[in-house]
């Protein structure tokens, strides 16, 4: 396929990534993950599987966890992204993100931004969830190093430190 | 090998009008795309035979479930964690809110619509032996209006439905007579969530005086398509519940499936786990109505 006919069947894509607008011509079945990653530059958000079974590309999309490897981008128009670049706020990491660290709830680190995502959704909806919901709240995010139990822990850790704050 | 975006083509017209006349116009040309949750995985494997895709996600006519005093009428487009959250189908319909957190991770069930497991048709999906022991009617809509049809029949062969080219799925509706019904779901994976099942049951029943006054029975992943255990179900209604009525139970369910082997289990595993899951469930019964 030419240049030319292939810049002919984009389309139009806007939507707003970490608080920034954005508009790009791109394929519209392009996969939202290669879009954060390639046109952006967003490159935080991972492709483990790339068929929605390990999480690692999870972001949050007007909200909810979705894996952007099974989200067309056109599906994205006028949504609002949050990827693992947004949820360090002016470079200071999330309680969440300390909480990570300080339980070693992080290894090689392909799993750490869908995790992180995973888990920052649930505390938005279960401040404080039982150690069964975390479990559930991070069922579809797969970690192949550090094992679960200290990103459990750290998931635990950070929703009662913000409860004490 | 996988899919170059270039050679698709997805179009989203934002009203249920305008994707229904798409798909009257060039019928069978267009494949409407929800949350994207199977067809995605088709599409980045190179396996998606569409090349012109309408986007069906989150149009308010599909995404929206009312109850109503007979029934509830649940929008195609509902996501899983639409199901999971709602009031009454939480409260009435608890096989189909089991499934839905069975279902895919919360990402998935994020995107994952029941219109479009129903469509997609895998005789392995969890919320479908729901709909059939709830005895579910689809609503069908297309250019041409709207149709019922009892979900009983709708797949007609591995991954064939009865919806025409240019037909999607509007609503499944379900009627509110269940609250009376013991209801019991089980589903046999390597885990819950992700793992598609071996096996998975759905059932309801009633039992009065230690007589099995009705039950129904559906299983997931022991068929081309999900299956409604109607041999089973016949041979124990109006039975005394004993062990010999279960012995029965657990044999009639173990040879009206017709499993087969592949990559997550066997055909002989899957068999004598249906029989299993049947008695399971009948002991589970006898005991709702004792404790009761």
């Amino acid at each position: 396929m030419s240049r030319n006919s292939e810049e002919s069947t984009k389309c139009r894509v806007s939507f707003v990534v970490n608080d920034s607008p954005v508009t790009l011509r791109v394929h519209s079945m392009e996969r939202l993950l290669d879009v954060l990653r390639h046109e952006l530059g967003l490159t935080g958000t991972k492709e483990g599987c790339g068929e929605g079974e390990c999480g690692s590309c999870s972001v949050l999309m007007d909200g909810q966890l979705v894996n952007s490897c099974l989200v067309p981008v056109l599906q994205a128009e006028g949504s609002t992204i949050v990827t693992i670049e947004g949820l360090a706020a002016d470079g200071r990491l999330s309680v969440l993100q300390k909480a990570f660290l300080a339980c070693g709830g992080a290894q090689c680190g392909i799993c750490t931004p869908g995790m992180l995502l995973a888990a920052h959704h649930l505390l938005r909806k279960k401040p404080h969830p039982s150690l069964s919901e975390i479990r559930e709240g991070l069922s579809g995010n797969l970690c192949r190093c550090t094992g679960y139990m200290q990103i459990f822990e750290a998931v635990t850790q950070a929703a009662s430190g913000e409860s004490s704050t | 090998m996988r899919a170059h975006p270039a050679e698709f083509e997805l179009v989203a017209p934002q009203s249920l009008p305008k994707v229904l006349s798409l798909l009257a116009k060039e019928p069978g040309s267009w494949c409407p795309i929800a949350g994207g949750t199977d067809l995605m995985v088709q599409y980045s494997a190179g396996n998606l035979r569409a090349r012109k895709l309408v986007s069906i996600w989150n149009l308010p006519e599909l995404r929206r479930i009312d109850v109503f005093e007979d029934g509830v009428r649940i929008g195609a487009g509902c996501t899983f964690t639409d199901l999971r959250n709602h009031k009454t189908i939480g409260s009435e319909f608890r096989l189909l809110s089991l499934a839905a957190q069975w279902t895919g991770g919360i990402a998935n069930q994020n995107r994952g619509t029941i219109g479009g497991n129903i469509v997609n048709a895998s005789p392995a999906a969890d919320s479908l032996p729901a709909l059939l022991v709830y005895e579910a009617e689809l609503i069908l809509i297309s250019a041409r209006g709207e149709r019922r049809v009892p979900y009983s029949g709708f797949h007609v062969s591995y991954r064939k439905t009865q919806l025409a080219p240019d037909e999607l799925i509007l609503a499944i509706y379900l009627k509110r007579q269940y609250s009376e019904y013991y209801a019991h779901a089980r589903k046999v994976g390597a885990r819950n969530a992700q793992a598609i099942s071996k096996v998975c049951l759905a059932a309801l029943g009633k039992q009065k005086k230690g007589v099995v006054e009705e039950i129904r029975l559906a299983m997931g992943s022991v068929a081309p398509v999900p299956l409604r255990l109607v041999a089973t179900e016949q041979a124990i209604t109006g039975e005394t519940m004993n062990e010999g009525l279960m012995q029965v139970a657990r044999r009639t369910a173990a040879a009206e499936v017709q499993p087969i082997d592949d990559i997550r289990s066997t055909a002989r595993y899957r068999a004598a786990v249906a029989g299993n899951l049947v008695v399971e469930f009948l002991e589970q019964l006898g005991a709702s109505e004792t404790s009761s």
